[in-house]
């Protein structure tokens, strides 16, 4: 998400002011994401600097501040910057370094610690997250589409992450029924497997995913 | 929690309270513990999902909830009243009359167009055909399905089959919904109007309970219960304003 073109697509249809740019940011994004207008300013200054947008010459002179007082419009430059951000896909080829993953890799490995009750742990919360999002929907009803859109995302979000949760618990629960333990998933034995044949179900990620496009 | 119903036995005004169910099938070697110790209310109104992995005892729990196989060990109490003291008549009333099923494959039958499907089990139970009639015609108008009232199943989409079943869940002065995967083979907006439905129906002063393993399903529920080998594992807490979520540090530049 960036604010800059966001406020570049809201000054594509016309002449805007800093305050104008930030409710209209706050409706469009189903007023999920709050913005201040100093974050407004702060942008509109770097865009200007970058020659992506230009002040609207006022009746009273131009101001070097931005302030309540001075519009915008945008540049061709703008124009073009935004029609090429719109068409680049974002990065998403390398897996996100997740809190959540981490701590479940973890949890697998350290003593006395359930790690069932770990997943579990998050699974609720996970679900209570949701249970709000979908309260919001409920009372929302479709009204305003942006927002609906948005819920849509989080809980989808929301969902796959209680879905890996799912699918950690059976991995994990067949490893032990096999007999996994952390010594046996020592970094370096997941690979080659023992005499035996046994091999973990899981093991902290020793390779580096290169890039794939 | 509901306020208190007065004349029924339970305190707590319990549409639905299962104490301390356990359920074994088979014996010896091939005995499985399906449901061990747990213990459940669901409140006038209250709608509660149930998840957990398969085998880990929700369907036992929904067909020992409507009286449908007993429990090994445990009560089961609807608004109050011990369903193994019951006669067997009065188990049957209960069945016909308090209970209303949701199963994941509809269960319509084909011979009978919507609105008798609907009307079925309130003939069963002894209202003349009329009333019966107008009865479930009124269900299916309130689930915006006048239209499709003397179509048969076979003449009607995926979604309009699972709001036919869903009206004839409710059907009558029906207090508790039990839901098995309702959403059966839904896609994902169908999926999402029967929960709408159900939840409607909860706040019509329906209790029900839903079996699912969908989280945006189960998200609908003002209460997740979760089972894990046959024992009540977690449950998720009282709901929190809403309006939490949206207060959020602002939106980094």
């Amino acid at each position: 998400m960036s604010v800059r073109h966001a406020l570049l697509a809201l000054l594509s249809e016309e002449p805007k002011y800093g305050l104008q740019l930030r409710e209209e940011f706050e409706a469009h994004t189903g007023e999920v994401w709050p913005l201040n207008v100093g974050q407004v300013y702060t942008t509109l200054q770097r865009l200007e600097r970058d020659a992506l947008v230009a002040a609207v010459a006022d009746g009273d002179g131009e101001s070097a501040e931005p302030g309540p007082q001075k519009a915008y419009r945008i540049t061709d430059a703008g124009r073009a910057e935004l029609a090429d951000w719109l068409r680049t896909v974002p990065d998403l080829s390398t897996p996100p370094r997740d809190d959540l993953v981490m701590k479940i890799l973890i949890a697998v490995r350290v003593p006395g610690i359930d790690v069932h009750e770990v997943i579990q742990a998050h699974r609720r919360y996970l679900i209570e997250l949701m249970q709000e999002w979908t309260r919001l929907k409920e009372d929302d009803d479709g009204a305003d589409l942006s927002f609906a859109l948005v819920v849509d995302s989080e809980l989808l979000r929301l969902d796959s992450v209680v879905r890996w949760l799912d699918a950690a618990e059976g991995r994990l629960r067949r490893a032990f029924a096999d007999g996994w333990t952390p010594a046996l998933g020592a970094p370096g034995a997941h690979r080659t497997g023992g005499a035996d044949g046994a091999r973990p179900a899981v093991a902290l990620p020793r390779r580096r995913l290169g890039t794939r496009r | 929690m509901s306020k208190s119903m007065g004349k029924s036995k339970n305190e707590a005004g319990s549409v639905l309270e299962l104490r301390s169910i356990s359920k074994v099938y088979g014996k010896g070697a091939a005995e499985v513990q399906a449901l061990r110790d747990v213990s459940i209310h669901v409140a006038k109104g209250e709608m509660v999902a149930v998840m957990g992995p398969s085998g880990s005892g929700k369907s036992s729990l929904l067909t020992i909830a409507g009286t449908l196989e007993e429990p090994t060990s445990g009560a089961v109490l609807i608004n109050g009243e011990d369903v193994h003291a019951m006669s067997p008549g009065a188990k049957a009333r209960v069945r016909r009359r308090t209970i209303g099923y949701v199963f994941q494959d509809f269960n319509l039958l084909p011979g009978l167009t919507a609105v008798e499907n609907v009307a079925l089990p309130l003939e069963l139970d002894g209202a003349s055909m009329r009333r019966a009639y107008l009865a479930g015609l009124a269900a299916l108008e309130d689930l915006g399905l006048a239209d499709a009232a003397r179509r048969f199943p076979d003449q009607l989409s995926g979604g309009e089959r699972q709001r036919v079943a869903i009206a004839r869940a409710t059907v009558g002065e029906r207090q508790l919904l039990l839901a098995d995967e309702p959403s059966g083979a839904l896609d994902s907006a169908n999926g999402e109007g029967v929960m709408r439905l159900i939840h409607a129906a909860c706040k019509r002063g329906v209790a029900a309970v839903v079996v699912t393993h969908d989280a945006q399903l189960a998200s609908w529920a003002d209460r997740v219960i979760f089972l894990r080998d046959g024992r009540l594992a977690d449950q998720t807490a009282a709901p929190v304003g809403p309006e939490s979520l949206l207060e959020r540090p602002s939106w980094p530049c």
